[in-house]
């Protein structure tokens, strides 16, 4: 399985900079695609990251269970009484986790509308770790994704398979663009990409918030700052009881796949990432990948915008990107870089999202024990060398980590 | 093996003697039962009744200090008062509005309360899905409702009149200034009854108090209700220019506002609960505080839907049926303009003076 993991382990680095050179550094490390069993310590070390949050979040559920605390005072007299406390809270907030998310075919059609978004922007971090470049701009992406599609949705007047197409097609366009200029800034000018994405959140949002307060995208007779939901022409059409956009999702999914490892230009955002004064030696253009890089990237996160806009056909409001873009640096990060990991990571925090709306609902778990859960993995994942101290694993050489190449690269 | 038995042996000890600490709610229900006055300080909790009240909090969450939480204390007093188990969601993002309510109607709940006109679409479409849930929204009327749908809304433009009018009066450099979170009609309707309410007075005084911060169409915005510093620079800015009663319409972020009257040693008035209670170490700074009572409109509809009374009439929170209200006036007020307030207070409920 998992074609898309495998990548050459990379040539040797030259540190051109020479100041600093860190040796032992692990470079981006991927498995070996020749060898079948090299993914498998990828896989125990994510499993067991996710186990060990489990744990951890069992014991913030006893801690915050009004049951469990109260026995935990006369824990020395009766001990049964809290520990039937503890299980029955654990017990019915991960029932409730499992059942929310996954219980039934609504509730995985849910699930899977939810992760549709955190998939398609996890994919644009990822392309952009691959090509060596941070992006955290997703959520500015997303943000000219709203805007556009919105725009085009609630405003045009056409055919209904038309209208949704064009609408998807200037979501993508926006995001992309907007991406891209961070690519060209870089390419152009050298600005770095963490600092420019970070500033160009702050421009999204500002701009989103002047736009909502004219009327060309208030609902008529409102002064509030929410536009009207997409015509009903431009939202997705269902397949299966799910919006249209998951099954974008996973296409893009497999596109970025394509592209990564069987393209010229995805050897060449590759080999820019590994090492872009090699690539340049070797005759690339590493402008041109920045910029095409970053355009990329930020279609990916406008494909995400519309997933809401006309998937879920939701209004644009000034907090509609929510945390979906930063999610989605976990989501690349946990899954890799990789487009099949990626999408692993995002159904996990797609469920993960739904589940912790039906712990809260039922078993009246806080929302923050969802969020903790997807900290706590990716924070796990993030640390390897805990997980395998903790599981006594042998450190193996590959660890796999994925490494902005952003400072001083 | 000596230490594992030295270990064995110091933990079973630590067990026996800690067996005495600690004592089970049971043992001490037998104990009380004995002396019933020991308990008489806390009011005892409604009988329980088979009916469960729930909210969906907007992206702000129930911890927010602003709208959210007031509206979920209401829902914890009709848990209190009326004995209804409660059901609550915080959203995280705006696109979850609908299945969170979903959620909540899986679980059974007979009323679902939702926070904020963001989630306008999502429960009126819940609504029309679920008639037999009563479903109540805070901040937000539809122009024509289901049967199962209430909004609740505050003519929050008339208390803040009241403080307009009491700024203007307490106003020593003829300078008061107001600023709002986000330009929207919710937060613009306290800044629009403060600014006629500034009028009044100059037109009945013959004075001529500024108002800072609105105009009538636009003004001052933190465009954030978390972040303070931004309260503050913007109240900071109005003191320079030498306003001396500031009012905050910002959730949280006015409490910067607060700071800045405070450093500035200037009177302030605060919004949405009664900010001596709320923000109590800024009491000595307020002159009152304009109270939006969403706690008693949320716990009023449970009651209603628990009751069986539940109408999809708009209910509109005035000065007159106590919805809105300005909390007790500070002591540094002068008791002519306190019986002048009062007097103007009688005249909006009569009709006789109109906000708009």
């Amino acid at each position: 399985m998992s074609p898309e993991t495998p990548e050459q382990a990379p040539a040797p680095e030259e540190q051109a900079t020479g100041t600093d050179p860190k040796p032992e550094e692990a470079q981006v490390e991927r498995a070996d695609p020749r060898n079948p069993v090299s993914w498998l310590p990828t896989l125990v070390e994510t499993a067991v990251a996710i186990a060990v949050a489990l744990v951890i979040g069992a014991l913030l559920v006893v801690l915050s269970d009004q049951d469990a605390l109260e026995a935990l005072a006369y824990l020395f007299t009766y001990p049964a009484d809290f520990f039937n406390a503890a299980w029955d809270a654990i017990w019915s907030s991960y029932s409730a986790l499992v059942r929310g998310s996954v219980g039934s075919g609504d509730r995985l059609a849910t699930t899977l509308e939810r992760a549709a978004p955190l998939i398609c922007a996890g994919l644009g971090v990822s392309l952009a770790f691959r090509a060596g470049l941070f992006n955290i701009g997703a959520t500015g992406q997303m943000v000219f994704g709203f805007l556009a599609a919105g725009y085009v949705g609630f405003t045009w007047d056409l055919p209904p398979v038309l209208h949704m197409l064009v609408a998807l097609v200037a979501g993508v366009v926006a995001g992309a663009l907007y991406g891209g200029l961070v690519g060209l800034l870089k390419a152009r000018t050298g600005a770095h990409e963490v600092i420019t994405t970070i500033m160009f959140n702050y421009l999204a949002a500002s701009i989103l918030l002047y736009a909502l307060s004219k009327d060309a995208f208030q609902r008529p007779g409102s002064d509030n700052t929410q536009s009207p939901p997409v015509a009903d022409s431009a939202t997705f059409g269902s397949v299966a009881d799910v919006h249209l956009g998951v099954v974008l999702a996973f296409l893009a999914a497999g596109g970025v796949w394509w592209l990564l490892e069987r393209s010229t230009l995805g050897f060449e955002l590759r080999a820019v990432g590994s090492n872009p004064d090699a690539s340049r030696t070797a005759g690339m253009n590493v402008s041109k990948v920045f910029t095409v890089g970053m355009l990329l990237a930020g279609a990916l996160a406008g494909l995400a915008s519309t997933m809401q806009v006309l998937g879920d056909q939701s209004s644009l409001s000034p907090t509609l990107a929510g945390n979906i873009g930063f999610d989605a640096i976990t989501v690349a990060l946990l899954g890799r870089a990789t487009p099949l990991g990626t999408v692993l990571a995002g159904l996990l925090f797609g469920a993960l999202s739904v589940g912790g709306v039906a712990m809260q609902a039922s078993a009246g778990t806080p929302k923050e024990l969802a969020q903790v859960l997807q900290a706590l993995i990716v924070l796990f994942v993030a640390a390897p060398a805990l997980v395998r101290g903790l599981t006594r694993m042998r450190s193996s050489a590959s660890g796999s980590t994925v490494q902005a190449k952003g400072w001083g690269g | 093996m000596k230490k594992t038995a030295r270990i064995a042996a110091v933990v079973s000890i630590a067990a026996l003697t800690l067996a005495a600490c600690g004592e089970r709610s049971n043992d001490e229900a037998d104990d009380a039962s004995s002396t019933p006055s020991a308990s008489s300080s806390a009011p005892a909790p409604a009988e329980q009744v088979d009916f469960k009240a729930c909210m969906v909090s907007d992206s702000g969450g129930f911890d927010d200090k602003s709208f959210n939480q007031t509206s979920h204390d209401g829902m914890e007093n009709a848990a209190t008062n009326l004995g209804v188990q409660t059901g609550e969601v915080e959203s995280q993002s705006d696109s979850e509005y609908g299945d969170n309510i979903e959620a909540l109607v899986s679980q059974g709940c007979n009323s679902i309360t939702t926070v904020g006109f963001l989630l306008g679409d999502a429960t009126l479409a819940a609504a029309k899905k679920h008639k037999d849930v009563d479903f109540s929204i805070v901040d937000f009327a539809y122009e024509k409702a289901p049967k199962n749908v209430k909004g609740l809304t505050f003519n929050t433009n008339e208390n803040s009149f009241l403080a307009g009018y009491l700024a203007a009066a307490t106003s020593e450099s003829g300078t008061v200034g107001t600023l709002g979170g986000m330009n929207i009609p919710t937060v613009t309707i306290f800044m629009e009854g403060f600014r006629q309410g500034v009028e009044k007075y100059n037109e009945d005084e013959g004075a001529d108090v500024q108002l800072l911060g609105w105009d009538g169409k636009s003004g001052s915005f933190t465009d954030d209700f978390e972040d303070k510093t931004k309260g503050q620079a913007i109240a900071e800015q109005m003191i320079g220019q030498g306003a001396d009663v500031v009012f905050p319409v910002a959730g949280p972020a006015g409490l910067g506002a607060l700071q800045a009257a405070k450093d500035a040693d200037v009177d302030a008035i605060w919004v949405d609960t009664d900010g001596c209670v709320s923000a109590a170490e800024y009491c000595d700074v307020l002159l009152t505080s304009v109270v939006k009572a969403m706690d008693v409109a949320v716990e009023e509809a449970i009651a209603a839907s628990l009751n069986d009374e539940f109408s999809n009439e708009v209910y509109v929170g005035t000065l007159e049926n106590g919805g809105v209200s300005l909390a007790d006036l500070s002591d540094d007020v002068d008791s002519e303009v306190a019986d002048k307030i009062e007097e103007l207070k009688e005249q909006i409920i009569s009709g006789e003076l109109e906000v708009k």
